[in-house]
C-alpha cells in the first residue's frame, strides 16, 4: 500500500468516522455494582492523597465497607429485579452479560471481600508497638526491609491504608471478570484485579522478604499465563473475527452469516480455535490454581499477608471459575468433545495432586494452599458436567468454599508467637487445650474442607459429585471420592494435632482479635453450618441463577 | 368397629408415655392410671369379641388400615391391624390377664419408689405384645416382636441395683436378639419370595414358592420362636428372668409374652404346611423342650425357677402341637390359654408366698403354709390341680388333646411323640407335687433373712388376692368350657384350620394312661417329699440332680461352645484385621505418603522451574486437545 493511499485512509476515516461514531449505550444502573466497587477504590486514592495520616484508617475502612455494601445492594435490587433470570440480557454493547450467574458470582464477591476487608481491617493482634496500633501489612512498603528506613517508619506508626483501595480495584475486577461477554473485556479485568493483588501480596508486615519474594513470582507467572492469554485471544479473533463470546459460538456453531472478507482465509481453520481455546482455558486455569499450573499457589500463599491470602483464595477463585464456566457454556458448548477429555485429565491429576502433596505439607499455610488446589479440581468436575445442573452445583460450592476459606485464614492470623504467626504445623500441637475455642472454630473449618456432613463442605462436594455423575462423569466421581478421603487425612491429621497432642511449652498464644476477626470468623462459621444443616434454600437460589444468556 | 382396633393398643401405649415422661408428680396416681388404661384395653376388647360373636364365621375377621409405613415403590410396609378369633383370643388373654396383673402389682409393688416406672413399663408391654398379635403383616409383627422383647428387658432388670437382675436382662436380651435375626431373616426371605409382608398374601400363595424356600423360611420363623418362647437351644434365658419382679414373672415370663412362639408358628400355619420338614424340627423341638423344662423343674429349689421350669415344658407341649399342623394348632392355642390362667395364678401365688416370707424363694426354707396363707393355698391349689390334669380341671383338657393328637401323628412318630407327651405328663405331676408339699404341707422351716427378722407369713391384700381367685377360676372352668362341645375348634377353625386326628388307640385309653402316669408322678414325689421332712440345705443328689439344678448344664455349654468359640472366632478375625486389613490400608497410606514426598520436590521455589511446568502443560493441553479432533 503507498504512502498516499494510507494517508487517504487516515484523513477519510477520521474525518468522516468521528461524526458517525455513535455514542456507546451503556446501562449505568445494571453495572452499578462494579462502578460502585471502582468509584469508591478512586475515592480511596484521593482519601490517601489529602487525608491525614491519622484519619485515613478509619475513613478506608469506612468507605470500603459502605462501598461493598452498597454494590452488594445493587446486586440484590438487579436480582429482584429479574435481571437473573426473565431479564437476563447483554449490556454494555455487547461487553457484559447481566444474567442469573453475573449476579450470584457478583454477590458472593462482594460478601466475601466484606469479610475479608474486615480482617484486613484488624490491628489488635499484635501488641501496640511505640503507642501505634499495628495491621498485617508492613508499614512503608517502599522501604527496603531490615533498613533503617523501615525502623523510622515503623517508629512513626506509618500504616498501609493503600490496601483498602487496592482490595477495591481488584474487587472491581472481579465482578467484571464472570461477567465477562468478550474475550477483550476478560482480559481487562484480569489484570485489573491481577495488579493489585501483586502487590497487596507483597506488602507483608514480617517476613518482609518472603512476601516480596512471593510478589515477585506470582507477578512473573501471572505475566506469563497473561501472555498465553492474550495469545490464545488472538487466536480465536483470527479464527471468528471478533471477540464477542456469541459471535465465536455462532462460528463455531457453524451458523455465521456473513464473513468479513479479509479474515475470510483464517476464518474457521480449527487449528486456530482449538489452540486459541486450550491457551485461554490455560490462562484460566491459572487463575484457579489447577494442576499442571498451581506451583504458583504455595508459594504465595505462604508469602502473601495472611488475610490477603485469605481474600485471594476465595474472591479471585470465585471470579476464576466464573469466567471459565462462561467459557466453556457460552463460547466453546459445540466444542464439547474436544474440551471434554483434556478436562477430565486435568481435574484428576488437580485433585489427586493437591490431595497427595498436602500429607507431607508441614506449614499451615501451605497445607491450606495445596487444600484449595484439590478443591479447585472438586469444583472443577461439576463445571464440565456440562449441565444445568453442574453450573448451579459449582455456583453453591464457590458461595460456600468462599467462606470457609476467608474464615480458616482469619484463624492463622491468631495463633501468634515473638516472630509473627505461627504457621509451623508443630506449633498448633495441643492448642485445643489451650484455646478449646478457637480450635474447635478450626476444626469446624476443617470438616469443612474435609466434607463432612452437616458442613457446607458436605453440601457443596455432594452437589458437584451429583452433576458429574449424572452429567456421565462417574470414573470422575470415583477418582474424586479417593482424591477426599486422602484430602481427609491431613484435615483430620491437623484437628488430632490440635486435640490430642501435649502442648509444646514454647507453643503460640492465641491473640485475642477485635470484633472485626471476630466476626470475619464467627460469619465464617455460621456460613459452614447453615449450608451444612440446611443447604436447599441456597441450592435452589443457585440453581434459579444457573442460566447463561446467550 | 374396626376403628375399635387401634385403640386397643391406643390405651396402653399412651399410659406408657404418660407415665414414663410424667415424672414426679405422677407418682401417687401412676399406678391408677396404668391400671384403668390396662382394664380399657380389655373392655374394647370384650366390646370386638362381643361384635366378633354377632357375625357368622366368614364375616368375623376385621381389618384396619391406619396409614402407610413405608411406602416405596415396591417395599410397601402397612401400619394395618387384623382381628379375627386368633389375634381375639390373644387380646382377650393379654388384656385380661394383663389387667389382673396390674391390679395385683398395686399391692405387690406398693413399697417400691419407682412403682410408677413399673407401670409405665407393664403398659408399654400390653401396647406390643397387642401390636405382635393384632399386625396385619409380618413387619409391623416384628415391631411388636422387638417392643416386647424391650419390655421384658427393662421389668427382667427392673431392680437393677442388684447385679444378678442386670446381668439376667442382659443376658435375655442377648438371647433373643438370636431368635429376632432367625424373625428378622424370615421377614426378609418372605419379601424376596412374595414381594410382601401382609399375612393375606403371603400365607395365601404359599403353594407357589419351592418347598425348599418355605423350609428356609420356617426354620427362621421357629429359630425365632425358639428365643422368644424358651425352647431349646435357646432356653438359657428363661430361668434367670426370674430375677424380675414376680408379676412380670406371672404376665410376660409365664402369661403371655414366652406364648409368642407359639402365636408365631400357629400364624404362619400355611409355610409350616408348606414345608413338611421344618414341621419335623418343630416337633422335636417342642418333644426335647417338653422334657427339658420338666427336669430343670424338678430339681430347683428356688420356687419360682421351679415354675419357670415347668413354663418351658408347657410351652414344649404347645410347639409340640403346633408342629402336628391342622390336627394340634387348635390344641396349641387352647393349652396356650388355660396355661396362661393357671401358671399365672401359680406365679401370683408364688409371689404371695415371697411376700409373707420376707421375698424368701427357697422353698426349703417353707413349709406349712397352708394355715397360714388360706387363700394363697386355695388357689394355688387350683392352680396345681390343673396344670398336673386333675380330672375336670382347665389343664386336663388341654393337655389330654394334646396327648391324643401326639398319637394320632401316626406311625413310629406317632407312637414316640405320644409316650414324650405321656413322660412329660408324669414327670410334671412330680415336680408340682413337690413345690405343693415343700410349700404348704410339712415342717415350718423358716429362716431369719439377712437381716434376722424371723419371717412372719400372713396372707397378703386383697388387692394381690382377688387376682389369684380370678385366676383360680379360670383354671378351674376355662378348660371345660372350651372342650365341650368342641366350641374352641367351631371358634378358631376358620382362622388355622382343623383336622381330626385318628389316634391308633382310642381316647379312653389315652386319658386313662394319663390318670395312670399322673397318680404315679405324684405319689413318687409324695414318697421323696411328703412322708419324709424335708432337708432345709439341699442334699448333694444324684448326677442329674446335679445337672438339672445347673439348667442340665446348658450354661456351661453356652460358654465352652458359643463363648469360647465366639472369642476364638473374633480373635481370628482380629488378627486378620490387623494383619491383612491394616496391612492394606497402612501400605496405601505409605505409598500416598511416599509419593507426596517425591511430588513435593517438584516445587523447588523457583520461578523458571513453576514457569516450565506451565509451559509444558500448556503444550500438552493443546496436543492433547488436537489428537482428540485427529481420532
Amino acid at each position: 500500500m503507498s504512502a498516499t493511499a494510507v494517508h487517504s485512509l487516515w484523513t477519510t476515516t477520521a474525518a468522516g468516522g468521528i461524526d458517525k461514531i455513535p455514542a456507546p449505550n451503556i446501562e449505568y444502573a445494571q453495572l452499578a455494582p462494579t462502578l460502585i466497587v471502582a468509584g469508591a477504590a478512586v475515592l480511596g486514592i484521593l482519601i490517601e492523597a489529602f487525608l491525614p495520616r491519622k484519619a485515613r484508617y478509619h475513613a478506608q475502612l469506612f468507605l470500603s465497607v459502605v462501598a461493598l455494601a452498597a454494590a452488594f445492594a445493587a446486586v440484590v435490587a438487579l436480582a429482584a429485579g429479574g435481571y437473573g433470570t426473565s431479564k437476563k440480557h447483554i449490556a454494555a454493547m455487547g461487553a457484559i452479560a447481566i444474567d442469573g450467574p453475573t449476579l450470584f458470582l457478583q454477590g458472593t464477591i462482594l460478601l466475601a471481600s466484606v469479610v475479608a476487608v474486615f480482617t484486613f481491617a484488624e490491628r489488635r493482634l499484635d501488641p501496640e508497638s511505640h503507642g501505634n496500633r499495628i495491621d498485617s501489612f508492613a508499614a512503608q512498603a517502599a522501604a527496603v526491609p531490615g533498613s533503617e528506613g523501615e525502623k523510622d517508619a515503623v517508629r512513626a506508626g506509618f500504616t498501609t491504608t493503600e490496601v483498602f483501595p487496592l482490595a477495591l480495584f481488584a474487587v472491581a475486577g472481579m465482578l467484571v471478570f464472570p461477567a465477562a461477554n468478550d474475550l477483550l473485556t476478560l482480559f481487562i479485568a484480569l489484570e485489573v484485579f491481577s495488579l493489585p493483588l501483586y502487590l497487596l501480596c507483597a506488602l507483608a508486615r514480617r517476613k518482609r522478604l518472603m512476601s516480596q519474594e512471593a510478589a515477585v513470582k506470582y507477578f512473573l507467572l501471572g505475566a506469563f499465563s497473561s501472555a498465553f492469554l492474550l495469545f490464545g485471544i488472538a487466536l480465536l479473533y483470527g479464527y471468528a473475527g471478533s471477540v464477542s463470546y456469541a459471535r465465536i459460538a455462532e462460528v463455531v456453531d457453524g451458523t455465521v452469516q456473513n464473513v468479513s472478507p479479509t479474515l475470510a482465509d483464517t476464518m474457521g481453520n480449527d487449528a486456530l480455535l482449538l489452540i486459541g481455546g486450550a491457551l485461554i482455558l490455560m490462562g484460566l486455569l491459572f487463575k484457579v490454581g489447577a494442576v499442571p499450573f498451581h506451583m504458583w499457589t504455595p508459594d504465595v500463599y505462604q508469602g502473601a499477608p495472611t488475610p490477603v491470602t485469605g481474600f485471594m483464595a476465595a474472591a479471585t477463585k470465585v471470579a476464576a471459575f466464573g469466567a471459565l464456566l462462561r467459557l466453556l457454556y457460552v463460547v466453546l458448548p459445540g466444542l464439547r468433545w474436544d474440551w471434554r477429555p483434556v478436562m477430565w485429565a486435568v481435574v484428576i491429576v488437580t485433585m489427586l495432586g493437591g490431595a497427595i502433596v498436602a500429607i507431607t505439607q508441614t506449614d499451615i499455610k501451605r497445607l491450606l494452599a495445596y487444600s484449595s488446589i484439590a478443591h479447585a479440581g472438586f469444583i472443577l468436575a461439576g463445571v464440565i458436567a456440562a449441565t444445568p445442573e453442574g453450573i448451579s452445583s459449582v455456583l453453591f460450592y464457590l458461595g460456600a468454599y468462599s467462606f470457609v476459606t476467608i474464615g480458616a485464614f482469619a484463624v492463622v492470623t491468631l495463633v501468634r508467637d515473638a516472630g509473627g504467626e505461627a504457621t509451623h504445623l508443630s506449633k498448633w500441637a495441643g492448642l485445643g487445650r489451650r484455646s478449646p475455642l478457637v480450635a474447635a472454630v478450626f476444626a469446624v473449618f476443617l470438616l469443612a474442607f474435609a466434607g463432612i456432613p452437616l458442613t457446607s463442605g458436605f453440601s457443596g462436594k455432594f452437589a458437584v459429585f451429583k452433576a458429574a455423575a449424572d452429567g456421565g462423569a462417574g470414573a470422575l466421581v470415583v477418582v474424586g471420592v479417593i482424591a477426599s478421603a486422602i484430602a481427609a487425612f491431613f484435615y483430620i491429621r491437623v484437628i488430632v494435632l490440635m486435640f490430642f497432642s501435649e502442648p509444646r511449652p514454647e507453643g503460640p498464644t492465641v491473640a485475642v482479635p477485635s470484633a472485626l476477626t471476630t466476626m470475619a470468623i464467627g460469619i465464617g462459621v455460621v456460613v459452614t453450618l447453615v449450608l451444612g444443616v440446611a443447604p436447599q434454600y441456597f441450592l435452589d437460589l443457585a440453581s434459579q441463577a444457573g442460566g447463561f444468556v446467550r | 368397629m374396626e376403628n375399635l382396633i387401634a385403640l386397643l393398643i391406643a390405651a396402653p401405649l399412651l399410659g406408657a408415655a404418660v407415665l414414663l415422661c410424667g415424672g414426679r408428680r405422677l407418682d401417687r396416681v401412676g399406678h391408677w392410671l396404668g391400671t384403668l388404661l390396662a382394664a380399657a384395653s380389655f373392655v374394647i376388647g370384650v366390646v370386638l369379641f362381643s361384635d366378633m360373636l354377632g357375625r357368622s364365621g366368614d364375616g368375623r375377621t376385621l381389618h384396619q388400615h391406619l396409614f402407610s409405613w413405608i411406602p416405596v415403590e415396591s417395599f410397601q410396609a402397612d401400619v394395618a391391624f387384623q382381628l379375627d378369633q386368633l389375634s381375639m383370643t390373644f387380646v382377650l388373654l393379654i388384656t385380661g390377664v394383663g389387667t389382673l396383673i396390674h391390679i395385683y402389682s398395686i399391692g405387690y409393688m406398693e413399697h417400691d419408689e419407682r412403682r410408677r416406672r413399673f407401670f409405665g413399663y407393664l403398659n408399654l408391654f400390653l401396647a406390643a405384645m397387642l401390636l405382635l398379635v393384632l399386625a396385619d403383616n409380618y413387619l409391623l409383627l416384628y415391631f411388636g416382636w422387638e417392643g416386647v422383647g424391650l419390655a421384658s428387658y427393662l421389668l427382667i432388670g427392673f431392680w437393677q441395683h442388684k447385679p444378678s437382675a442386670a446381668t439376667a436382662a442382659k443376658k435375655a436380651f442377648l438371647v433373643n436378639r438370636v431368635g429376632d435375626m432367625g424373625l428378622s431373616i424370615a421377614v426378609m426371605l418372605m419379601f424376596t419370595t412374595f414381594g410382601t409382608f401382609a399375612f393375606g398374601p403371603v400365607l395365601g400363595s404359599t403353594g407357589d414358592a419351592t418347598e425348599g424356600k418355605m423350609t428356609a423360611i420356617g426354620l427362621m420363623l421357629l429359630l425365632a420362636a425358639c428365643g422368644k418362647s424358651a425352647q431349646v437351644p435357646l432356653q438359657s434365658w428363661l430361668g434367670d428372668a426370674m430375677e424380675g419382679p414376680t408379676p412380670v414373672s406371672a404376665l410376660i415370663h409365664a402369661a403371655t409374652m414366652v406364648t409368642a412362639g407359639v402365636y408365631l408358628i400357629t400364624r404362619s400355619g400355611a409355610i409350616f404346611n408348606a414345608a413338611p420338614d421344618a414341621q419335623l424340627v418343630v416337633v422335636v423341638v417342642g418333644a426335647v423342650t417338653l422334657l427339658f423344662g420338666a427336669v430343670v423343674g424338678c430339681a430347683k429349689d428356688d420356687i419360682k425357677k421351679a415354675l419357670a421350669g415347668s413354663t418351658m415344658s408347657q410351652i414344649g407341649y404347645m410347639i409340640l402341637a403346633a408342629g402336628l399342623g391342622p390336627i394340634g394348632y387348635v390344641f396349641a392355642i387352647m393349652h396356650l390359654v388355660t396355661h396362661g390362667f393357671f401358671k399365672a395364678g401359680l406365679f401370683l401365688g408364688a409371689g404371695s408366698v415371697m411376700h409373707g416370707m420376707n421375698d424368701e424363694v427357697d422353698m426349703r426354707k417353707y413349709g406349712g403354709l397352708r394355715k397360714h396363707m388360706p387363700v394363697t393355698f386355695v388357689t394355688f391349689g387350683l392352680g396345681y390341680l390343673a396344670i398336673i390334669g386333675f380330672p375336670g380341671l382347665s389343664g386336663f383338657f388341654s393337655k389330654d388333646l394334646i396327648i391324643e393328637a401326639a398319637f394320632a401323628k401316626g406311625g413310629t412318630q406317632g407312637w414316640i411323640l405320644g409316650s414324650v407327651t405321656l413322660l412329660g405328663a408324669a414327670i410334671t405331676a412330680f415336680y408340682m407335687t413337690r413345690v405343693m408339699l415343700m410349700t404348704f404341707f410339712g415342717e415350718k422351716r423358716w429362716q431369719p433373712d439377712e437381716h434376722g427378722h424371723q419371717p412372719h407369713p400372713h396372707e397378703s391384700p386383697k388387692s394381690m388376692t382377688i387376682p389369684m381367685i380370678i385366676l383360680a377360676f379360670g383354671s378351674v372352668f376355662a378348660g371345660g368350657f372350651f372342650a365341650i362341645g368342641e366350641r374352641f375348634v367351631h371358634w378358631l377353625e376358620p382362622v388355622t384350620g382343623y383336622h381330626h386326628g385318628e389316634a391308633p388307640i382310642s381316647a379312653a385309653t389315652v386319658t386313662g394312661a394319663t390318670m395312670v402316669v399322673l397318680v404315679l408322678g405324684a405319689a413318687l414325689a409324695w414318697l421323696m417329699y411328703g412322708r419324709r421332712p424335708v432337708p432345709v440345705t439341699a442334699p448333694r443328689g444324684s448326677l442329674l440332680t446335679r445337672a438339672a439344678r445347673r439348667d442340665l448344664l446348658q450354661d456351661d455349654f453356652n460358654h465352652v461352645v458359643l463363648v469360647r468359640g465366639g472369642e476364638h472366632l473374633t480373635r481370628s478375625l482380629v488378627y486378620v484385621d490387623h494383619t491383612l486389613v491394616d496391612g492394606v490400608v497402612n501400605g496405601t497410606a505409605a505409598s500416598f505418603g511416599g509419593l507426596s514426598g517425591r511430588l513435593r520436590k517438584l516445587q523447588n521455589g523457583y520461578a523458571r522451574t513453576y514457569a516450565v511446568s506451565m509451559f509444558g502443560g500448556t503444550a500438552v493441553l493443546i496436543a492433547a486437545t488436537l489428537l482428540m479432533r485427529a481420532v
